[in-house]
């Protein structure tokens, strides 16, 4: 039974008076009256409340095509690209179709003609560009050049045409960081699922809808905006339906089956990663959709768990293999190549069913049946309401693989309902209805010795923040330091701001992320997502300060270089409410003072504390600080605590994280633990047992995110020493997992240098 | 504030090894020394209202089922060639902290708790060298219905009433030998208070966890390893064993308390003599880990 293209496109046009056959056996709703995911979820998943015991292994054609790339890891990790198109810039459309293994893939598609063959993208900038190829050793094509210096400005250009001094400067000390002004700014989730459900014909419809509702405003600089931009979503969508063509696929009717659902899926965030090198690329929150359709088909006999299960690892291979191009100075930022495929599962709905189906588990499975590995990201959205089973299952998989992150399911409900996903790390927002104005993070720790400084930079004695009294005397005063504090805070809340939102301007009118947005509603909530570092450090600074005595050590020109520290203080990671209410301060404080300065498009304020690997640039770029800490000497990463001074447990530590409130820190707050396999117990049972308890222990305690890594030390140094021999290693850093064998030496150190627990 | 930042780690395993401790804040040992207090502070360690207290700890797996809250309470009369925690021998190094202090932040965890099935562990240094507030403070706990569990060496278990005992959940004893003379040179004192504290229990039908750390050259001899297999096989309460292969983590703190430490140069036992030894005890049919 088929039918022409024109009677779907004309029933759903028609308001879909005749039902899509791809929606055959779903339990209708308003969903199918307009773009509504959620509403189909709800109606359409079937919860799933018992244990691992049903899944499948891989099969030979997994294993098969999976071995394919594997055999190319090693030569990509020698020469740090595989290969690289460097005369396309890319598109949704710019490459010809691409394949691993044709004949045995099941679900198709490549960013280009060749996998980890990597694209240029040069509207985000071209010195980024031309960069990464010199250090790559390819050719840079002089007419590219020529045109992306010449006849097309990009979004690097249009930033530095408008950056005021203040921002320059404090970019330069390094006092704000990692901004997206050279590079895409990301955690931008289209929704993917979309593109499945209805087809793209009629997401274009709906497109056009908005269109009109835009045409019948005055042309406000607002409004022409508005369709400008729904003008360049409905070509993306149009280049999508090309794009799929080019691979056999028409993708402008609903998808009908399973496998049809995950490759629609699939091609909406293909040509998202075609055409966009975002920070994180993160794909959304896709398994109780995916699992409606795996469930019809099982139940029609048209699938079977094996092959639900390859489905699902065909998927997931193509999505370990997501590539950009980046610079060294980046990789130094975020390393290990991360691209955030973010995928969140789990989570309760708002009407108290487990949002856990089957399919939750296919995809942790597949750190089973093709091993583990960081991308993509899987995190798991915890509340202690989740079925015991699925608990138990990631508990397993988080002792086995160190691959999956927690998030507060709790918080995340409260606050954007149960159809909010994470973007790269700890971002949460609703899919296809919020996307953040992504802004890397400023350095509190800096902002502290310029406070005591005089503005004054601690390394280079440069004058960045304007000028004031550096602090007098022999002994720190606890209200003196803080009322510079605030003052030079207020500063750089003021400095930063502006930084972003001529970065977001920039960013919407040079390198726009059509297809994400085109994803979308038409009307969408914007977050100004600001972030800090060094939390802990600055914590425990204020804490050294006003519990011990620190005395500054000042050079010739008066600038304190040292502080000694006489005496004791709490420091913050051991539930001590005396420092970890000074850590709460800063959080609460610093958001207030963002919150006073207006945003592009009024994006709502949020910040994160969060440093990814970062924290490790940071500290080297930060002089000796009142807490003892040395200069030079990493962070802590997020939002933990100082290594070795979070004296009482684990558990003790990520309570002291706990406290910071998620309400003054909407974007993510981000804690990274260790702990040896044996700390959680004697048996695997028990193991299991204690790492639930201690994740419903700290969910219900309030902590936000939690990492977790089940290793031992000497596996780590193993792996530095004999890295042939790790090529899968996996373990979790501030807010994402990478293989631990590509991290840089440095971050290598830094991650075995932190507190392990041996016991938790 | 309980405990200090840097305070050390006196549970059985070390709790928490930080790896890079290079800058952590400074600590102080400075104590009050007047006369009087000090007396003071005896008749309230005597009345049980306070406690010595050497640190505390949340951890999981390790001093008993769950996430617990672990005091380790300073004073102990054994002198444990392996001891890692030679810095909770004396009872007038710990921190004088007042039971409701205590409770207090008991108090902040029993959400942990219930979450984790967990609960407190006292344990030392010997906590029985403070009874008064181990019986006052578990009868509290389990006012609360929190579980509780007592880490000893039993050696004085003379010392715990009966009264202290009905509110006893579980004991994690530590049977250090089997051999009396092997006991001796170990720790100093006598075996048989053990095992008569171990009879008692026995009779109560008081849960309880055996603890043997096994020290190559010192602890490991068949016949010795044999004696404690049969002492604990005749009490049915026993739920488990846990076999400790001794590590060299304490050594540090022996030589910053310029204490000569015995073993200095002992490696940990291995991996063949970890399963002979734990076999000789499920040769006895009992549960090992």
């Amino acid at each position: 039974m088929t039918m022409t293209e024109d009677t779907r496109t004309a029933r759903i046009q028609a308001g879909a008076q005749t039902e899509p056959l791809g929606w055959a056996g779903f339990v209708s709703g308003p969903w199918q009256d307009g773009i509504d995911v959620r509403d189909f979820i709800q109606r359409n998943y079937t919860p799933y409340l018992g244990d691992a015991g049903f899944l499948a292994g891989a099969t030979a054609r997994t294993t098969g095509v999976w071995a394919k790339l594997t055999a190319m890891f090693p030569e990509e990790q020698r020469k740090g690209v595989y290969d690289v198109d460097a005369t396309t810039p890319a598109s949704i459309t710019a490459h010809a179709p691409g394949y691993i293994d044709r004949p045995n893939e099941i679900i198709v598609g490549l960013q280009t003609d060749a996998p980890l063959k990597r694209a240029i993208m040069p509207f985000g900038g071209w010195r980024m560009v031309a960069t990464s190829l010199e250090t790559y050793g390819y050719p840079v094509s002089p007419e590219l050049e020529t045109i992306f210096t010449k006849y097309r400005k990009t979004h690097n250009d249009g930033v530095f045409d408008v950056y005021p001094p203040a921002v320059k400067r404090a970019r330069h000390s390094h006092l704000i960081t990692g901004l997206p002004d050279a590079y895409g700014r990301g955690r931008i989730i289209g929704d993917y699922r979309r593109v499945a459900l209805y087809g793209v014909t009629a997401l274009i419809a709906a497109k056009k809808r908005e269109r009109v509702g835009l045409d019948m405003q005055s042309s406000t600089e607002e409004i022409i905006r508005g369709r400008e931009e729904n003008s360049e979503q409905i070509k993306a969508l149009k280049e999508l339906i090309q794009m799929a063509a080019s691979y056999g696929f028409d993708i402008k009717r609903p998808a009908e089956t399973a496998t049809e659902a995950i490759q629609w899926l699939y091609f909406a965030y293909l040509g998202a990663v075609k055409e966009q090198n975002g920070a994180a690329m993160s794909f959304g929150r896709n398994t109780a959709f995916l699992d409606a359709y795996i469930e019809r088909d099982l139940a029609a006999g048209t699938l079977t768990e094996e092959t639900a299960q390859e489905l699902i690892d065909d998927l997931v291979i193509k999505l370990r293999i997501v590539r950009f191009l980046r610079t060294p100075e980046y990789d130094e930022l975020f390393s290990g190549d991360p691209t955030w495929v973010t995928e969140s599962m789990g989570g309760i709905g708002l009407d108290g069913r487990a949002l856990v189906t089957k399919t939750a588990f296919r995809f942790l499975q597949t750190l089973y049946n093709l091993g583990p590995a960081p991308e993509p990201n899987l995190t798991v959205l915890w509340s202690d309401s989740l079925p015991e089973g699925f608990k138990r299952f990631c508990a397993q998989v988080s002792i086995d693989t160190s691959a999956i992150q927690y998030e507060s399911d709790d918080l995340i409900r409260d606050a954007w309902g149960d159809d909010a996903a994470i973007a790269c790390c700890v971002s949460p927002m609703r899919v296809g209805k919020q996307m953040q104005f992504f802004g890397a993070r400023v350095n509190t720790v800096k902002a502290l010795l310029y406070a005591i400084n005089g503005g004054r930079d601690e390394i280079t004695g440069e004058q960045i923040a304007p000028e004031t009294v550096p602090l007098a005397g022999d002994v720190l005063d606890f209200d003196t330091v803080w009322t510079a504090y605030l003052g030079t805070l207020e500063w750089l809340a003021e400095t930063y701001v502006d930084a972003l939102n001529c970065i977001h301007y920039m960013h919407d009118k040079y390198a726009y992320e059509r297809l994400e947005m085109a994803l979308h509603d038409g009307d969408i909530l914007r977050t100004m997502a600001c972030g800090i570092a060094g939390l802990s450090v600055s914590a425990d600074s204020l804490s050294a300060i006003k519990y011990a005595t620190v005395r500054p050590v000042r050079d010739e020109t008066g600038l304190v270089i040292d502080y000694t520290v006489e005496g004791e203080y709490p420091a913050f990671g051991n539930d001590d409410d005396r420092v970890d209410s000074i850590a709460v301060l800063i959080v609460e404080t610093f958001m207030g003072m963002i919150r006073k300065h207006p945003t592009y498009r009024n994006a709502t304020h949020t910040q994160s504390v969060l440093t990814i690997t970062s924290n490790v640039v940071y500290g080297k770029k930060t002089g000796n600080t009142p807490d003892g800490r040395r200069a030079g000497a990493p962070f802590a990463p997020g939002a933990n605590p100082m290594n070795g001074r979070d004296t009482h447990g684990m558990l003790i530590s990520a309570l002291s994280v706990a406290k910071i409130p998620y309400a003054e820190a909407q974007d993510g707050i981000s804690l990274t633990n260790t702990v040896v396999p044996a700390g959680l117990g004697h048996t695997p049972d028990e193991q299991v047992t204690n790492l639930v308890g201690l994740i419903d222990a700290y969910t219900l305690s309030h902590g936000y995110h939690l990492n977790i890594n089940v290793l031992n030390r000497e596996t780590l140094e193993d792996a530095m020493e004999h890295p042939e021999n790790y090529p899968q290693l996996t373990i979790r850093v501030s807010g994402y997992a990478v293989n631990f064998i590509r991290l840089t030496r440095e971050q290598q150190l830094d991650v075995i240098s932190r507190t392990f627990h041996t016991s938790v | 504030m309980l405990g200090m930042p840097n305070a050390a780690f006196p549970s059985k395993e070390c709790a928490v090894v930080a790896l890079d401790s290079g800058d952590g804040p400074v600590t102080d040992a400075a104590a009050p020394d007047a006369t009087a207090a000090h007396h003071a502070e005896m008749a309230a360690i005597r009345a049980g209202t306070v406690a010595s207290l050497h640190s505390w700890e949340l951890v999981t797996a390790v001093d008993g089922p769950g996430t617990r809250l672990t005091l380790f309470l300073s004073g102990c009369l054994l002198r444990c060639q392996y001891c890692h925690n030679p810095d909770t021998w004396k009872m007038r190094d710990g921190t004088v902290t007042d039971i409701e202090e205590i409770l207090t932040r008991i108090r902040r965890y029993e959400g942990v708790f219930t979450a984790t099935k967990g609960g407190v562990t006292v344990s030392g240094g010997e906590p029985l060298m403070q009874p008064a507030f181990v019986k006052r403070l578990f009868a509290e706990l389990h006012g609360r219905g929190i579980h509780t569990t007592l880490d000893t060496s039993g050696y004085l278990g003379a010392s715990a009433s009966d009264a202290l005992l009905d509110n006893v959940d579980l004991v994690l004893l530590d049977v250090k030998s089997g051999l009396p003379g092997t006991y001796r040179e170990v720790t100093g004192r006598e075996l048989a208070p053990t095992i008569a504290f171990g009879d008692r229990l026995a009779e109560r039908g008081i849960a309880v966890w055996v603890r043997f750390v096994l020290v190559p050259g010192l602890t490991d001899a068949v016949d010795n390893v044999e004696a404690v297999a049969e002492i604990v096989a005749r009490w049915p309460n026993v739920e488990r064993v846990e076999v400790l292969p001794f590590h060299q983590m304490g050594e540090d703190k022996w030589n910053r308390l310029s204490i000569p430490y015995p073993l200095h140069g002992v490696t940990p036992p291995d991996a063949a003599l970890q399963d002979r030894v734990r076999g000789q005890f499920r040769a006895h049919g009992l549960t090992v880990f």
